[in-house]
């Protein structure tokens, strides 16, 4: 059961009501906003992926962005094959979002392999560069616009429509996200969410209890790498853009703002973060395109009283 | 011949202008065990002082010493409102608020600076070639940079292990509490390496403003290099990260130069050209994978940390 609690019954009321605004804001011309919000959900994915590992596994990964950019290049790439053959099985979401997950998830267990041999600061560092490293790949792919990134030929297809930004895509986005919140929840309750919390707090206890905590760590690096790599697909269909920017290490220390921003290690951290961020951005840029010049020191003072995330400020109120 | 000369020349001094960036890094984590993502803020910050500074002077050394006297004041300046109070804090969180320190710097370099970016003109004293060996000439701005760099290099190692104040540092890093019982005012011994840290970073960013270009988010590619070469050559080792430091310069720039003509004497040309950028560009990432898959902490691991 999902226990509730004031953080709780806020994200379930904020899930809901992103279910009903793209009918609400039919009322009037607010595709912009439809935009937005889907752009939004996409990130709350990305990083209720980040989550798991960063959250609840205590794994600082700092590449993680470089997944979002290996599904958004495997779109990307199956687009410009659909539409130079003509094949149009090529570009639907059935081949095209399986296949972007499994080779983000293959990925990270090569990545992971390596990374987690390390510790501390040595993995942040570690998988910083196994991004960069993406990234790198991303700008030396000439073929697909290299540093300048493309502009997808063709959109994903599902059945009759295609996942151009709209309510199509906006759907297919809310309903995954509810899956990985769904999904992380269960998974952190089950025996093997036990292991990964239980390694973040003491992991040579686990070990000494003859857990094999490495394979759990890997297993859950794969997992948080395919689920990106899923949101990859999606982002590059929300934007109908792909470039190397997607991987580069900013783009992951983004998510890993998002996730500490609403509370790293909460089932619905991740979504505060998003919705703050994305909100944050909107609203000072209105004021002032170096709406960062804000939002910069906004960070840090965010640091500086520490408050455990956006979550955080929920639990100061139930104390629990 | 010369080529290759030539190259692994430009290998070492990129070596050297990385070293004074990840020797800045190093230090600050090895000793404050605090991780700076804004060290490359600083690089990028020098590279703009220096830009506006050497017009102003008329003169190439003072408008550099102007810059990395400003840069310095930025660093001592960050330490003291913001670093000081996360040293005993998580990582993730150093991580989060210096991040913001980036989005700041890039931010406020655009608004003094403009969009546009900016270029420093070699001196003219050092545009022309020298001749090293008969045969081989070689542009003397580019070694310049390479003395600059190796005698900064020597200057840290002399003032690290042969002076007081090196004596204060390295006390600071092994033990802080027993340091200060001793009366090492570890407070401003840390402003102080920031300062020296920040120092070091906005020489490499003006040093390497003539070669490349100076814009706002140049220091975010650097630093990764710079990340890179902390963790080969063992965090917080100045040592570890000279010889890593020189180790990723020249595997970056020869590796770009000569691996694509490797490839295509052994491959054929379509396979060649096909993998040569890639493996080219994410050469050193695998110089660092395989160090790491056989030294966990790096091939100079500093005790304590």
């Amino acid at each position: 059961m999902i226990p509730s609690s004031p953080a709780t019954r806020w994200a379930l009321v904020l899930l809901v009501a992103l279910a009903a605004a793209p009918v609400l804001s039919a009322l009037g011309d607010q595709t912009f906003y439809i935009f937005l919000l889907t752009r939004m959900m996409i990130l709350a994915l990305a990083a209720v992926s980040l989550n798991l590992i960063l959250g609840y596994g205590n794994m600082p990964s700092f590449g993680h962005a470089g997944f979002l950019g290996i599904g958004a290049y495997t779109v990307a790439i199956l687009s410009v094959r659909a539409a130079e053959t003509q094949g149009g099985w090529l570009a639907s979401a059935g081949l095209q979002l399986p296949l972007a997950t499994l080779t983000a998830a293959i990925a990270a267990i090569v990545i992971g392999a390596v990374s987690l041999r390390t510790r501390g600061v040595y993995f942040i560092m570690i998988t910083l560069a196994f991004g960069q490293m993406l990234f790198s790949l991303g700008v030396a792919m000439e073929p697909y616009g290299g540093d300048d990134g493309m502009t997808l030929p063709l959109y994903t297809t599902l059945g009759p429509a295609d996942l151009s930004a709209g309510p199509v895509l906006y759907y297919l986005v809310w309903g995954f996200l509810v899956l990985a919140l769904a999904g992380s929840h269960r998974l952190m309750g089950s025996p093997f969410g036990a292991v990964i919390r239980g390694a973040k707090s003491n992991e040579s206890r686990l070990a000494a209890l003859g857990v094999p905590v490495y394979r759990y760590r890997l297993a859950a690096f794969a997992m948080a790498g395919a689920v990106c790599g899923l949101a990859g697909a999606l982002l590059a269909n929300q934007g109908g853009y792909v470039s190397p920017a997607l991987a580069a290490w900013t783009h992951s220390a983004e998510l890993v703002v998002i996730v500490l921003l609403g509370g790293a290690g909460t089932l619905f951290g991740p979504l505060f973060g998003a919705l703050a961020v994305i909100g944050i951005e909107e609203i000072l840029s209105r004021y002032t395109e170096h709406w960062r010049i804000i939002f910069g020191p906004l960070l840090i003072l965010v640091v500086l009283a520490n408050r455990g995330g956006l979550s955080g400020l929920f639990r100061v109120r139930n104390n629990d | 011949m010369t080529l290759v000369l030539e190259q692994a020349l430009n290998g070492v001094q990129l070596g050297v202008l990385l070293f004074l960036l990840a020797a800045g890094l190093t230090l600050v984590f090895g000793i404050m065990n605090f991780v700076n993502l804004a060290h490359g803020s600083l690089y990028m910050i020098g590279a703009y002082f220096a830009a506006t500074f050497i017009p102003w002077s008329g003169s190439f050394i003072v408008g550099a010493v102007l810059a990395l006297a400003a840069a310095a004041a930025v660093g001592m300046a960050l330490e003291i409102l913001i670093f000081r109070r996360l040293y005993h804090r998580d990582h993730m969180d150093q991580v989060l608020a210096t991040f913001g320190l980036i989005l700041f710097f890039n931010e406020l370099v655009l608004m003094v600076w403009g969009p546009a970016g900016m270029s420093i003109a070699v001196p003219s004293w050092l545009a022309g070639q020298v001749t090293i060996i008969p045969g081989v000439p070689y542009s003397a701005y580019r070694l310049a940079v390479l003395l600059a760099g190796l005698a900064a290099a020597a200057f840290l190692y002399v003032l690290v292990s042969r002076t007081r104040t090196g004596m204060r540092i390295r006390a600071g890093a092994s033990d802080r509490q027993m340091a200060e019982a001793l009366g090492v005012d570890i407070r401003l011994l840390f402003t102080g390496i920031a300062g020296l840290g920040a120092a070091l970073a906005a020489l490499a960013g003006l040093l390497a403003a003539p070669l490349r270009s100076v814009h706002a988010g140049m220091g975010e590619d650097i630093l990764v290099l710079a990340f890179v070469i902390v963790v080969i050559g063992g965090i917080g080792s100045i040592r570890g990260a000279f010889v890593a430091a020189l180790g990723v310069g020249l595997i970056d720039t020869v590796g770009r130069a000569f691996l694509p003509r490797a490839l295509d004497a052994i491959f054929s040309d379509s396979i060649a050209d096909a993998v040569a950028p890639a493996l080219s560009t994410t050469l050193i990432y695998l110089t660092m994978v395989v160090v790491l898959a056989i030294r966990p902490r790096g091939l100079f691991p500093a005790p304590g940390v």
